[in-house]
Formats: C-alpha cells, sequence, structure tokens
C-alpha cells in the first residue's frame, strides 16, 4: 500500500493556501469608485455643464431606498436594462445578503436564499401577488424573463407599509417582480416593444408587448415570448493532473410566455388591475457531472397559469385593497433510467390555488394608521405516486398592523395569525397548527438638520410551514413536522448625498448588521437506509452578517454619466444543531465574503454595463473539511448598448459578453456553470 | 478627459483580469492518516473501506486499515489515481478483494473501478450502468446491475454479469429479476436477491437462481417481497433480508437450503446489514416508525450452526447509544473483532468504530461520508 508516511506531509492543503482574492475584489470595487473621483481636476467648462445641472440636483429627495424600514434593494428601468440580465435570476446576484442556488445553463433550477435563512423564507410576489408553490415552497426565477419587468425590489423582513396584504407579512423576506405598467404621453394610444435575443446556448428568444389605450381610465396590455435554446456550453474540470473539457448535455429547453393584463383607474381615483398569466416550457435535465457520467436522459415538463385581479383605493381616511387569484401547476418528470413494472418513472404533479385578500387601512388621524389584513388560501396537490395522500390545505391569515408616521419617525407594528389545517384523502394529515407572530419596524432620523441620515430596524419572528413535499411526499414526507421558526434582528443606516458642481454628484449608501436564528430548521435525515429520507425538525442555524450597499451617480463631461453600484455582504452562518456533529461549522454553500459591483456608464447613443460578482469559498456539505472545500468563484460581464431614436420609433442593439474570463466554476457541486458566452440583442419599441 | 477615463476603466479591467490567476491552482483530494491501535491478524493484512458518499455529490472514496501497523489511511484513491478524471464517483455500492486485485462496485458512475490491492494504482474498468452487487467464484467475478438495458420502458428486469478476472471484460450476462441486489455462489450454483425496489407496488419476492455453466435462471425462489442481503453461511445455507415495504410490512429474515432450493425457516428479525464468519451471523437493523417518527435500531447474533438467535450483542460497552444509523459490518476473521460504521446524517464524514469480541470498543476513527462497505486484504 506505499508508504503512508510520505503521504502524511500532504495533508495540509487548501486552506492555509487560498488566496483571499476578496482583498483584490476591494480594490477594484474601490478603484471603480475614486477613481474618477480623484482625477476630477476640474475645467471651467465641466463646471459650466454642471451649473446647469445644479438645480435638480440641490434639491435630494429621498427615495424609498432611504426611507424604507426595512432594508430595501432596488434594481428598475435602466439600470436594469443595462444589466446583463437574462431572467430575474441573474439579476438579483447583483443584491446583497443573497444567495442564488444556480444549476447553471437556462434551464438550470435557481432559487434566492436570503439572509441564510433558506430558500422557502423568501416569498415571490409578481404584480403583488404572491406566487405560490405549496408543493416545495420554491419559486425558479430562472424562468421569470426579465423582458417585461420594470423593476426587482428586496425586503429583508417584509415591505415597508402596512396597507398590504396578509401574505406580505407572512415570509421572512419579500421578492417583489413589478411588471411594466402602461403610461401613455398626449396623443399616444399604444406602446409596441419587439426584440429578439440570440447567442450561445443555440438561444433564440423573441418577446413583443403591446400595450393598448383603452379610454383615459383603461388600459391594456399584452406581452408575450418565446425561448428556445439548447443549451449546450463547454465546461472544465482540473484537479491539477486531469484536465478535461466536456459539453452539457440534455440542457435544452423550449419555453412560451403569454400574459395579458387590463389597468383601470375609477372615479374615485381608486384604481383596479386584472392579470391572465401562462407558461410553459419542456426541458431536459442535465445531471451531476459525476465520474464516468456525462449524459443525461431525464426529461421535465412545466406548465403554469394564473388569473389575479386587485383593487386599490387609497383616498380618504378608509382606504381598501383586495385582490384574488387562482392558480394551477403542473409538472411532469420522465426519468428513463428508471424501470418500473409498468414502464418509465413518469410522475405528475398538479396543484391548485386559489387566494383571496381583502385589506382594510383607517387613517386615525395625520400620523396614525391601523389595518386589518385578512387573507384566505387554498391549496390541493395531485400526484401519481404510488401511496400518496393527495393533501389539501387551508390557510388563514390575518394581520393587525399600526403604523405612527411623523417626519423623523417611522414605526410599524403588525401582529400575523395564521391557522394551517391539512387534509388528506388517505394516510396521515398534519392536522392544524396556529401561530401568531410579530415584527416591529422602526425609521428614524436622529439628526434634525440631516435629513440624509436615517437609521432603520427591524425585529421579525415569522415561520414557514411544512411544505407538501416536506409532509406527503411518499416514503420522505413526515406528518408530524413541525413550522421552521425564524426570528430577524436588524440594525442599519442609510445615507444620501448629492454635491453641487462636482463629478460625483450623488452618493448613496446603506448598511444594515444583523443577526437570524432559525430553528426547527426541516431537514432530511436518514432513515432505514439511502432510499429512506426522512423530513425532520432538526436543525438550529445561527447566522451574523452585515449587508453594505453604496450606489454612485457620476457626471464625467456633458454627455457622459456613470452609475456605480457596490454590494458587500458577509455572512457567518453557523450551525448549532448537535454538539457531536459539524458543530459551529459555516452551513453549507454559504460564503462568508461575498459581493457585486456594476458600473454603467451612458454617453450619448451608447450604453456600457461592466458587472462583477465575487462568492467567497465556502463548504458543498455540513463539515468544513478539505474534502467539502468549495474554491471562491468570481465573473466578469460587460455589455454595450446602441440606441437610436427617430421620432417616436426607438431602435436598440446590444452585445453582451457573460464570464468574459471563461472562469469555470460550480456554483452547486457537479452542477457546471457556463464559462463565457455572448448574447445580442435587437429590440424596436414604439 | 475621456482618454484618462477610458485609461482608468482599462485598468480597473486588466487589475480584474489579473484575480483570475488569484484562485488557487486546484489539487488532487489529499489522504489523511491516523496511527490507531494496531492488531495483527495473521494472514489479514487490513481491511478496505468503501465509502458510499452522496449522491451527486461524486464523494465515493477509498479508506484502507493496516491491521498490523494501525495505520489509517482515509481516502486514498486520489492520491494513487490522481489522472482518473473526477475520481472514484458516485455513490460507491460494493468492493471485493479477489487475488491480488479490489474491485469497487460504483452504482451512479456506471462502473466497476479494479484496483492493484498493494498500492491503490487502477488497473482497469468494467462498465456497468447501475451496478450494485460483487461476488468472485473460481476466477470469475459475478456483478448485479438494476437494469439491462437502460431507456426501454418494457426491460424493467436487471442483469448479472460475468466478469473475467484476468481480461477484466464482460464475458457473459443473464437477465433476472427486477433490481437484483446481493449475489452469492454455493454449491457451484450463483444465487441473487431480486429487490423490484423501482416498483413499490410491485416489489420482487424471489431468489433467482443460475447454472454457472449454462448462465441460465433455472430456478426463482419465492422469499418475501423487497429482497436485498444474501450471505452463505458455511452449511450450504442462505440468510436472505426482506426489506418489507416501509409501510405494513416489516423486515424479516429468512433461511433457504441451497440443496433444495427452498425456505427452510424464517426470523421475526429486522434486517438491515448480515454478516457471517464461521458460526456466528452479526446483523443490525434500523426501522423508522411513521408513528413515532423515530428511528429503532437493534444489534444482534445468530448462530447459523443451530439456526437460533442469540441472547448477546456484539456491542455490550453501550458504544451503540452513540451510532446514528449503523450502516457497514465486518468481522476480522481471525481476532473476530468486529468494525461498525456510523453513517450520521449521510452527508457528513462517518465513523468507524472497531469492538474486541467481547463487544468492548477498542478505537474509532473518522471515515470518509457514508461508510459502508467493507473488503478484507489478504
Amino acid at each position: 500500500m506505499g508508504n503512508p508516511h510520505n503521504k502524511m506531509t500532504k495533508r495540509k492543503f487548501a486552506f492555509d493556501g487560498i488566496c483571499n482574492s476578496f482583498f483584490g475584489f476591494s480594490a477594484i470595487v474601490w478603484l471603480g469608485v475614486f477613481v474618477p473621483y480623484n482625477s476630477s481636476a476640474q475645467t471651467d467648462s465641466v463646471k459650466k455643464a454642471n451649473e446647469l445641472k445644479e438645480v435638480s440636483i440641490r434639491a435630494i429627495k429621498l427615495s424609498k431606498r432611504q426611507l424604507s424600514a426595512s432594508p430595501l434593494q432596488i434594481l428598475s428601468g435602466k439600470d436594469l436594462e443595462r444589466l446583463n440580465s437574462l431572467s430575474v435570476a441573474d439579476a438579483i446576484r447583483f443584491f446583497s445578503g443573497v444567495q442564488l442556488k444556480d444549476y447553471g445553463g437556462i434551464g438550470g433550477l435557481k432559487t434566492i436564499n436570503v439572509r441564510s435563512m433558506g430558500t422557502n423564507h423568501t416569498a415571490v410576489f409578481y404584480d403583488g401577488v404572491q406566487l405560490g408553490n405549496a408543493q416545495n415552497g420554491q419559486v425558479d426565477l430562472g424562468k421569470f424573463s426579465l423582458d417585461n419587468i420594470e423593476e426587482i425590489e428586496l425586503y429583508n423582513g417584509q415591505k415597508s407599509t402596512i396597507f398590504q396584504s396578509a401574505r406580505g407579512f407572512a415570509s421572512g423576506s419579500s421578492l417583489y417582480l413589478n411588471a411594466k405598467q402602461p403610461e401613455f404621453e398626449n396623443g399616444q394610444t399604444d406602446h409596441v416593444k419587439a426584440s429578439v435575443k440570440g447567442g450561445s446556448f443555440g438561444l433564440i428568444n423573441p418577446s413583443v408587448l403591446w400595450q393598448h389605450k383603452v379610454s383615459d381610465a383603461i388600459s391594456a396590455s399584452l406581452s408575450t415570448e418565446y425561448k428556445n435554446a439548447n443549451g449546450r456550453y463547454k465546461f472544465r474540470y482540473t484537479n491539477g493532473v486531469y484536465d478535461s473539457t466536456f459539453v452539457r448535455k440534455n440542457a435544452d429547453i423550449e419555453t412560451m410566455r403569454l400574459e395579458a393584463g387590463l389597468n383601470g383607474k375609477l372615479q374615485d381615483s381608486s384604481v383596479w388591475a386584472a392579470k391572465v398569466y401562462y407558461y410553459k416550457d419542456h426541458q431536459g435535465l442535465p445531471g451531476a457531472i459525476v465520474s464516468n457520467r456525462y449524459d443525461f436522459t431525464q426529461r421535465l415538463w412545466n406548465e403554469n397559469f394564473f388569473v389575479q385581479s386587485s383593487y386599490k383605493k387609497e383616498a380618504g381616511r378608509y382606504n381598501l385593497m383586495a385582490s384574488a387569484k387562482y392558480a394551477s401547476d403542473y409538472v411532469r418528470y420522465l426519468d428513463p433510467d428508471f424501470v418500473k413494472d409498468d414502464g418509465f418513472l413518469d410522475n405528475r404533479f398538479k396543484q391548485r390555488e386559489l387566494y383571496l385578500s381583502l385589506t382594510n387601512r383607517y387613517k386615525i388621524n395625520s400620523f396614525w394608521d391601523v389595518v386589518l389584513s385578512s387573507d384566505y388560501q387554498y391549496n390541493t396537490l395531485d400526484a401519481n405516486l404510488d401511496y400518496f395522500a393527495y393533501p389539501a390545505r387551508n390557510t388563514f391569515l390575518t394581520a393587525l398592523a399600526t403604523q405612527i408616521h411623523f417626519e423623523r419617525i417611522d414605526v410599524q407594528a403588525n401582529l400575523l395569525s395564521t391557522y394551517v389545517n391539512d387534509k388528506v384523502k388517505q394516510f396521515f394529515s398534519a392536522g392544524n397548527k396556529n401561530e401568531l407572530t410579530p415584527t416591529v419596524m422602526v425609521s428614524w432620523q436622529p439628526f434634525d438638520n440631516l435629513k440624509e441620515f436615517r437609521v432603520r430596524s427591524f425585529y421579525k419572528s415569522i415561520f414557514r410551514m411544512p411544505t407538501f413535499n416536506d409532509l406527503y411526499y411518499t416514503s420522505i414526507g413526515n406528518t408530524l413536522l413541525k413550522p421552521e421558526y425564524t426570528k430577524q434582528y436588524d440594525l442599519g443606516l442609510t445615507y444620501i448625498r448629492a454635491f453641487k458642481g462636482h463629478k460625483l454628484q450623488q452618493i448613496s449608501i446603506q448598511t444594515d448588521a444583523y443577526y437570524n436564528k432559525v430553528r426547527n430548521k426541516i431537514v432530511a435525515v436518514p432513515s432505514a437506509n439511502l432510499f429512506r429520507w426522512s423530513m425532520q425538525n432538526l436543525g438550529r442555524v445561527e447566522i451574523k452578517g452585515l449587508d453594505v450597499n453604496v450606489q454612485t451617480v457620476w457626471n464625467i463631461v456633458t454627455d457622459l454619466s456613470l452609475t456605480t453600484g457596490l454590494t458587500y455582504t458577509y455572512q457567518q452562518a453557523l450551525n448549532v444543531t448537535d454538539k457531536n456533529l459539524n458543530y459551529r461549522n459555516q452551513i453549507v454553500y454559504t460564503p462568508v465574503n461575498s459581493g457585486s459591483f456594476i458600473l454603467g456608464a451612458d454617453w450619448k447613443n451608447l450604453a456600457m454595463n461592466y458587472s462583477y460578482i465575487y462568492v467567497g469559498q465556502r463548504f458543498n456539505q455540513g463539515a468544513n473539511n478539505v474534502y467539502n472545500y468549495v474554491p471562491a468563484w468570481y465573473t466578469h460581464d460587460i455589455a454595450f448598448h446602441y440606441t437610436k431614436v427617430l421620432k417616436h420609433d426607438r431602435f436598440r442593439i446590444s452585445a453582451e459578453v457573460n464570464n468574459f474570463l471563461n472562469q469555470y466554476y460550480d456554483v452547486i457541486a457537479n452542477f457546471p456553470m457556463p464559462g463565457r458566452s455572448y448574447r445580442f440583442t435587437i429590440a424596436y419599441s414604439y | 478627459m475621456k482618454k484618462q477615463l477610458l485609461y482608468r476603466l482599462s485598468l480597473a479591467v486588466m487589475v480584474s483580469a489579473s484575480l483570475f490567476s488569484c484562485r488557487k491552482d486546484p489539487q488532487p483530494a489529499p489522504e489523511q492518516v491516523e496511527i490507531l491501535e494496531p492488531t495483527p491478524s495473521g494472514p489479514v493484512k487490513g481491511l478496505y473501506l468503501l465509502n458510499e458518499g452522496n449522491m451527486n455529490m461524486n464523494k465515493a472514496s477509498l479508506d484502507y486499515l493496516d491491521l498490523a501497523t494501525g495505520v489509517y489511511r482515509r481516502n486514498i484513491y486520489n492520491q494513487a489515481n490522481p489522472e482518473i478524471v473526477k475520481g472514484l464517483g458516485d455513490v460507491g455500492n460494493d468492493i471485493g478483494v479477489y487475488g491480488s486485485k479490489v474491485y469497487v462496485v460504483v452504482n451512479l458512475s456506471n462502473k466497476i473501478e479494479v484496483l492493484n490491492a498493494k498500492t491503490g494504482k487502477k488497473l482497469g474498468q468494467i462498465p456497468l450502468a447501475n451496478s450494485r452487487y460483487i461476488t468472485f467464484y473460481k476466477g470469475k467475478a459475478y456483478a448485479s446491475a438494476y437494469l439491462g438495458t437502460l431507456g426501454d420502458p418494457t426491460a424493467g428486469n436487471g442483469v448479472v454479469i460475468e466478469i473475467d478476472t484476468a481480461t477484466l471484460t464482460e464475458k457473459r450476462r443473464v437477465q433476472v429479476g427486477r433490481q437484483p441486489e446481493e449475489l452469492a455462489v454455493v454449491r457451484g450454483k450463483l444465487f441473487v436477491a431480486n429487490s423490484g425496489g423501482y416498483s413499490s407496488k410491485n416489489y420482487e419476492r424471489t431468489v433467482s437462481v443460475i447454472d454457472l455453466n449454462s448462465f441460465q435462471v433455472t430456478n426463482k425462489i419465492d422469499v418475501a417481497i423487497n429482497l436485498h442481503r444474501l450471505k452463505a453461511d458455511q452449511y450450504g445455507d442462505l440468510y436472505v433480508s426482506s426489506r418489507g415495504d416501509y409501510f405494513d410490512i416489516p423486515s424479516k429474515l429468512f433461511v433457504i437450503d441451497t440443496q433444495t432450493e427452498k425456505v427452510k425457516k424464517s426470523f421475526d428479525i429486522g434486517v438491515s446489514e448480515i454478516v457471517i464468519d464461521g458460526d456466528l451471523a452479526y446483523y443490525y437493523s434500523t426501522e423508522y416508525s411513521k408513528i413515532t417518527g423515530d428511528n429503532t435500531i437493534t444489534y444482534g447474533m445468530i448462530n447459523v450452526k443451530t439456526e437460533i438467535p442469540l441472547t448477546k450483542s456484539f456491542i455490550t460497552d453501550g458504544t451503540n447509544e452513540k451510532i446514528t444509523v449503523p450502516y457497514g459490518i465486518a468481522v476480522n476473521p481471525i481476532t473476530k473483532d468486529v468494525f461498525v460504521t456510523d453513517a450520521k446524517d449521510y452527508v457528513s464524514p462517518g465513523t468507524l468504530y472497531c469492538f474486541n469480541p467481547a463487544g468492548i470498543k477498542k478505537f474509532q476513527v473518522t471515515t470518509g461520508d457514508i461508510p459502508a462497505h467493507f473488503a478484507f486484504v489478504y
């Protein structure tokens, strides 16, 4: 067996030698932020140019980014358009405190984990109504195209308003995807936007958006998109001795989305909206790249349909908001490598959801509001699994909330009551659950004459219900599960400052320190053998973190403006479940350091975007040992846009290079990410 | 002005580019060594332990314990074979030593790796999709696989293949029941336990008997649903475990007389794994209860000569309380020490325990993920 003692010297690996490129990362970031500033020995002509803009700059307006009592990050409008992003998932990588779990490629599952609490603690709202998934509690953000999204907001805790549905109070963090709202200037009755994207992975992605003004009070919109890609890309694995490049196979995807909406305004200035959404896809499921296995046969089909409508009246002392939704989701999974006595494994899952929400606000006086929100939700899951329970769930949410708001202080508090009742057609049901959870949020301007500086803080206790899969998945589910609880404590500050007559026109900083605790974390644990896992309330996690966000706006010369966005995240997320097993080890896939940097530039008809993402070293399993070590990864993306406006017609051409230094990496072990890739867009709008 | 900006931008890009070289150069996963209590065992030199590694993690790994010196070497494969792309592979399902070679069955990597038993160097591999278990007889290796053909909805049956251990190539194959598991040769006949594990409403219930001359199935012995373990004693009997259906039908143990090819006895004992050494069978069982949500773990022994369970266990010092999930067992044929592994939560390094014949712990050591299968080296 060779001489074992020779090998002993090789034990020290990786940890002592890891070059912490985080410092390198900070270096470029600060270079990016400050180089132009320091270089700005001002010339007279520049001064003059700036003087013209001063008027608008002096009266700095605090946006919701500064005023929100809960930490808020936004990507919207031009910034979002400039960014190298195909889906919502690509864009949210630039938020702090966020990890995107990405299985790679266009069709690979992409879910968001905010502040290490776990995917199921983030609710995703599409045009104000939550996208539910009672089966596994996860929303695949790779399925949501940015094509008709105007704004992405991420709130830690909850949205900073009490005038919201009870669902809005019911998650550890909330991601809002807001579709483009039709706006018509004088005389306009139609807007059309058509675009085609194409590039690496065999991508072809045409889309059309049509907005029509039906009357002064009503507008209609129609958005449709088709996407086809063979999903092939090169990836490389090496251990320094072997060095192999492969092509990702069975990664093809074809999707279709159709969305229609009506927006209206009534005479009392209340507004209503209605939306129908249909999405369908068919894709290959490329599996883990393990030794001797590089091709796969598994297939997946998805079909999502929902119709939702909402009504909002905000005038007067009594305000009302109502919404309703019906959703139906179908998933089919086919595994030709798994042959049962009656053919291939061919699982079909069908979910239905009915959702009703009513929110009442009463403004007691100029500074004191109270809200009562009630939601009802009904979910069912059917599956062609043996021994399946066919669960149905009734959820009643009631939130009682109050807000006291003065110019310098804003206090929001709410108590959320959740009642859940599960029924099954056979076997055991999880029965009833009743929970009462509070949230308190404060935003405060401590100095009388410094409106630009605010302190914010929140405390939130919330939980996630065990999903249908957790409870009822045949041979895994455990109906004895309790909810998974989280407690969040956050303290942060925001500061914004505008500069007169400088190249640096505006700088804005938001930073938060937080402490989260996850209790009764639902984890899969072994029972009799590897086929027989069971879900248990086992995990406890303690998370200490720091999020930093800095945005700057520059005006270098008359036509050249720059914006930068910088995020940094520090997270210590420790497993404190069991003193004998991986105790106080950093939890799986959570880097201690991560960050991003975006530089956007606009010059006349040209726009450019450079973006950088850094994710520090982490571990792909619970034990923080050398075999589970995953090195840091960092990608650089760049995009160029050219816009030409002819009267009302607007043409736009974009070219993007993503991961242009061609770094090969995995986000999830053995699910390789693409190296360098290209994308081109031609868009026309009227 | 503009030029200066461009210059600075390109500088920033260049600085970023230089970061690329900042990632530490990748290296083959290291071997780790620990010194344990030596157990000189005469002709038995050492013990291979195959760690399965969790599915999709590609973390099957091989540990080696030198019994004479007590040197425990964790993860020997990668240093011995750094040139093998992505290493040993995904889910190591069985290991056997035959002659001077080690055979490692790697389930999701669709292969049987053959290594030099002395050095751990790879000698070759036999492709076998969804491979499960291996046994040896007269210069041949026999291995089971869940499916004979992939991608055919009507081809639900598994196969057993015959491998020439000199050329390391597949010679013959025979179709058996659905999802065959362990196998053994007794009286020149090959017995394989069929599980039917892919169809939980319609498990298999038979042991297939294969004539080694014709390599044809000559009989199917009806036993019970979802068979798994199949071990031969020195009296011509087979001990076969049924996993039950995890709902109403519990796990049980059956004894087959290989002469009559009939079940001659059954025990109302749940069995997750069983090994037979001389007149003693050592087993443990992990059974999950839907009612309490807990695992019940038992350790026991059976005298295979009298076919009567013993009242004593092979762990007597209370160490069993520390074992979360027993996942592998082996008995040193010389010293009668018992090795038991703990797979813990299946995603963490496990533990190997060694007990003396009185059931007192001699030592324990950290293994790879999901330590499960043993093979002694002579």
